[in-house]
């Protein structure tokens, strides 16, 4: 069968200079060009990743917070809310809330402090080991709340711990809770092991 | 549901036991001496009549001129009710004898009502603060406190 002349169009000149360009391409490029790191050497240039030492040991702190369960009074359901399927911080490497101080790097005070509690807060504080920080949840916590003027309530838990991170409510919602989560990243990751 | 005893009509039993036990008595509750206190606790929990094996609650209010201690009882058996109460006016060191012979369940509420109240159970066997730390000083549920 003959092909019908007319169904293809004459080649005109610039189609056949963009030919002649990939052409010559084509066969200019018959090897790879070698890696910028080929100096490093064939094992070691498949291996290594340039950063800095504070990025990476920040990335994994504040990815891996292991939050110690603590909690004192009725912000700890909103706390326990944040664990589960619903609000879920496993999204931030948060999956389990630890039993033991030594275990955790995280303490989330939820909860009224009174004077009698106050000794084993700092006593499970003092258990963390290094890094660890500390988040205040709800009024009672951050300023004793209502019970301000008590006899028996700590008026504020900065009094007793050093704190990182306040989340103000009565009791805070599990988002507002998660917001304070992310801020807490957000200070880790401007920490620099150098400076510790 | 629990039937609360008129405390007029038990008035007038404790009053055959022990006469001028009773200083005052309405619908709601009964009032007696302290003095003549654990002996109307011992008639009331020993007659099979009434029968009040089971101390629910034990509190106290501070009315400025006086302490009242008051002690809901239930019977288990008969299901019903009753509210009995003390005075004591010495504000400095009221003295009411202590249940824990009686209701076992004494022991805490008195240490609590103590605690918070300071009320002295005479005959208590181990009065010390419930809530509060060894060291607090005052009794913060009195009206004067602060």
């Amino acid at each position: 069968m003959e092909i019908d002349k007319y169904s293809i169009a004459p080649a005109n000149e610039l189609d056949v200079a963009e030919g002649l360009r990939i052409n010559s391409l084509m066969a200019a490029s018959a090897h790879p060009i070698p890696d910028p790191d080929s100096w490093i050497g064939e094992e070691l240039s498949r291996n290594v990743l340039v950063t800095t030492v504070d990025y990476v040991v920040d990335w994994a702190r504040s990815r891996s917070l292991f939050p110690l369960m603590f909690g004192l009074a009725c912000c700890a359901f909103e706390m326990i809310g944040m664990a589960t399927s619903r609000f879920d911080i496993s999204r931030f490497g948060m999956d389990i809330f630890r039993w033991s101080p030594r275990q955790a790097d995280l303490m989330i005070v939820a909860g009224t402090l009174t004077w009698k509690m106050a000794p084993a807060v700092k006593l499970v504080y003092e258990q963390m080991a290094e890094p660890k920080w500390v988040i205040a949840m709800g009024q009672c916590t951050i300023s004793g709340g209502p019970f301000r003027e008590s006899y028996s309530v700590v008026p504020g838990i900065n009094r007793i711990i050093p704190v990182d991170v306040y989340v103000p409510g009565c009791p805070p919602r599990p988002e507002g809770l998660i917001h304070g989560i992310t801020k807490l990243h957000q200070k880790i990751v401007k920490e620099s092991i150098s400076k510790a | 549901m629990t039937t609360a005893l008129n405390g007029e009509q038990v008035a007038r039993r404790i009053n055959k036991v022990s006469p001028g036990a009773v200083v005052a008595s309405d619908k709601a509750a009964v009032v007696v001496t302290s003095e003549s206190l654990f002996k109307v606790a011992e008639f009331l929990k020993n007659t099979p009549a009434l029968d009040f094996d089971y101390l629910t609650d034990l509190t106290a209010v501070d009315y400025t001129d006086y302490f009242e201690v008051v002690y809901h009882l239930i019977s288990l058996k008969h299901n019903h009710s009753l509210v009995l109460k003390t005075r004591c006016h010495d504000r400095d060191k009221p003295v009411v004898p202590s249940m824990t012979g009686i209701w076992r369940s004494a022991d805490f509420q008195e240490r609590e009502t103590y605690d918070l109240m300071g009320i002295v159970f005479d005959g208590h066997p181990n009065l010390k603060r419930l809530l509060l730390w060894e060291g607090f000083v005052g009794h913060p549920l009195r009206r004067d406190y602060l």
